[in-house]
């Protein structure tokens, strides 16, 4: 079972929540060409290591937040996104507790 | 190499003789080049290497897998086969996978135990069964055996499928297809092995590839869209080659990397899981949407259960109790009466899902670069079919009409081939 914290609800089931899949930022879609649109529609980068990606808490908060995650062993961390100052989330970035049981 | 037959009569006399038997497939080390590559020993990597020199008498190929031959999802699949899909697209596909699934145990001489006892896609509800009624037209339409029968033929077919009206989700009908059954997924293997080695392929285990190395491509170290494949490099040293084909599934994007094509996958585990023996009682194969699970029972008597991929993309192969939990309660809303039996084991295996539900098969933007990927919860039934067009691929460089519907340049052209509604639980 893998335990996702929600930042609202605390560490819940992945059950309870729903998997958003990865984090892309979406092109705008009036500046777009197709090719770029369908790139962020349909190619994944689907690593076998860390991956940032989206999660819903369906049946908890209902918001949606971003996780990292390590697809391989299942350990989780806070994402440091892109343009988000160093150690905003100091805290808890080393290792969340949860991961694969 | 030329290998003695098998046959019965060979059987008796070993037995008879107490001789023992020979090994199957050479364990070769690598050469330094070869004509093509194939990463990946599973059906359709060894089938693919398999037609090549049958078909098309190219011979210096070799298979390399970072583990044993079948070791992935080959070995892990439910071994179901069928052809009854939705799109002509992949109802046409299929049927001719089912069709060498017919003759292979004559045609490569090794027993995979094909077992036409047909397949039954259960409607839970009536827009379930509106969709089962558009498939049977789509495949009767190309002359494929399938059709919608009713809870009363339901239950003769099964006995053991509870058909009253006042379930959670009564049977209100099903798309029965007498082509389809089980096979046994080992002997797949084997005998492509064993057909392959004999035409002078090299099949090379514990041989993991670690990079592909490439020219002229617009990434970083010649890689990417314009290039040229020249090699690969792996644990057992170099190999150079001009044709690379990627016939994994799981690390399908770990190895696609390599060459530095971005693919339309995510890579998720299904689960599965095996009860312990009992009698036969259940002569098809049953498959609930609904219910997220398919269940045959094998020769030995034992059910067979799988379900559908889990929802986060992991390449973590552990099963779950979430898992077993919930195929429990959907089975036995199915057959109330095997409430007692046991289950003996579950297991996972990778699935590479695509936005559509179809596989990503053919050339890419890189030259010698190919791909036999995106196999999703449907690559065993698939694998005899995809090794002879991936064949005809490599050997004629272009796409075969069969599998041209389903190469990589559609997710950039808008052109998708939508399976979902016969592929994503069905079996």
């Amino acid at each position: 079972m893998l335990l996702v914290p929600c930042p609202n609800c605390g560490p819940r089931s992945s059950q309870d929540l729903s998997y958003g899949g990865e984090a892309h930022s979406r092109p705008d879609p009036k500046t777009t060409s197709p090719e770029e649109w369908r790139t962020y529609l349909y190619l994944r980068d689907n690593p076998s290591g860390w991956l940032v990606e989206n999660w819903y808490c369906s049946s908890g908060c209902r918001r949606w937040f971003k996780i990292e995650r390590h697809t391989l062993t299942g350990e989780l961390r806070e994402p440091v996104l892109p343009g988000a100052k160093n150690g905003t989330a100091s805290e808890t970035s080393t290792n969340i507790q949860g991961g694969t049981k | 190499m030329g290998k003695a037959k098998y046959s019965a009569a060979g059987l008796f006399i070993r037995g008879a003789r107490k001789k023992t038997w020979p090994r199957v497939w050479r364990d070769v080390e690598p050469k330094k080049s070869y004509d093509v590559v194939i990463v990946g020993g599973g059906i359709h990597g060894l089938a693919t290497a398999y037609y090549l020199a049958s078909n098309h008498g190219i011979t210096n190929v070799a298979v390399v897998d970072k583990a044993y031959l079948g070791s992935g999802g080959s070995g892990r699949n439910t071994a179901i086969v069928r052809s009854n899909y939705l799109t002509p697209e992949g109802v046409a596909f299929y049927d001719r996978s089912l069709d060498l699934y017919n003759t292979m145990s004559t045609d490569l001489n090794l027993n995979v135990m094909f077992s036409e006892r047909g397949h039954m896609t259960l409607a839970h509800t009536d827009s379930a069964l509106r969709t089962m009624n558009w498939r049977a037209e789509v495949n009767k339409l190309q002359g494929i055996d399938s059709s919608v029968i009713s809870p009363e033929e339901v239950k003769k077919e099964a006995p053991s499928l509870d058909i009253s009206t006042d379930t959670r989700y009564p049977i209100l009908g099903a798309l029965y297809h007498p082509p389809g059954g089980t096979i046994r997924h080992d002997a797949v293997v084997w005998a492509y092995a064993r057909a392959a080695d004999s035409l002078g392929v090299d099949m090379i285990q514990k041989c993991e590839v670690l990079d592909i190395t490439c020219e002229g491509g617009e990434a970083a170290e010649g890689k990417g869209a314009g290039g040229k494949v020249t090699g690969v490099k792996t644990s057992l040293g170099d190999i150079s080659t001009p044709v690379v084909v990627n016939c994994t599934a799981g690390w399908a994007t770990t190895i696609s990397d390599m060459a530095g094509v971005k693919l339309p996958i995510t890579t998720h585990p299904l689960q599965a899981a095996v009860t312990e023996p009992v009698k036969s009682f259940l002569p098809t194969v049953v498959v609930s949407g609904s219910l997220h699970v398919y269940v045959s029972q094998t020769d030995r008597g034992e059910l067979v259960f799988g379900a559908s991929v889990d929802p986060v993309a992991t390449y973590d192969m552990r099963g779950t109790l979430a898992f077993t939990e919930e195929l429990a309660g959907h089975v036995l809303e199915l057959m109330p009466a095997i409430s007692k039996m046991r289950l003996m084991r579950q297991w996972a295996g990778l699935c590479d899902m695509t936005p559509d539900y179809s596989p990503v098969m053919g050339h890419t933007q890189v030259g010698g670069y190919l791909v036999d990927v995106g196999w999703g919860t449907y690559g065993f039934k698939a694998g005899p079919v995809s090794g002879e067009q991936m064949a005809a691929a490599i050997a004629t460089e272009s796409m075969p009409e069969l599998i041209a519907p389903f190469a990589l340049s559609r997710f950039t052209e808008g052109t998708l081939v939508g399976e979902k509604g016969a592929a994503a639980v069905g079996h």
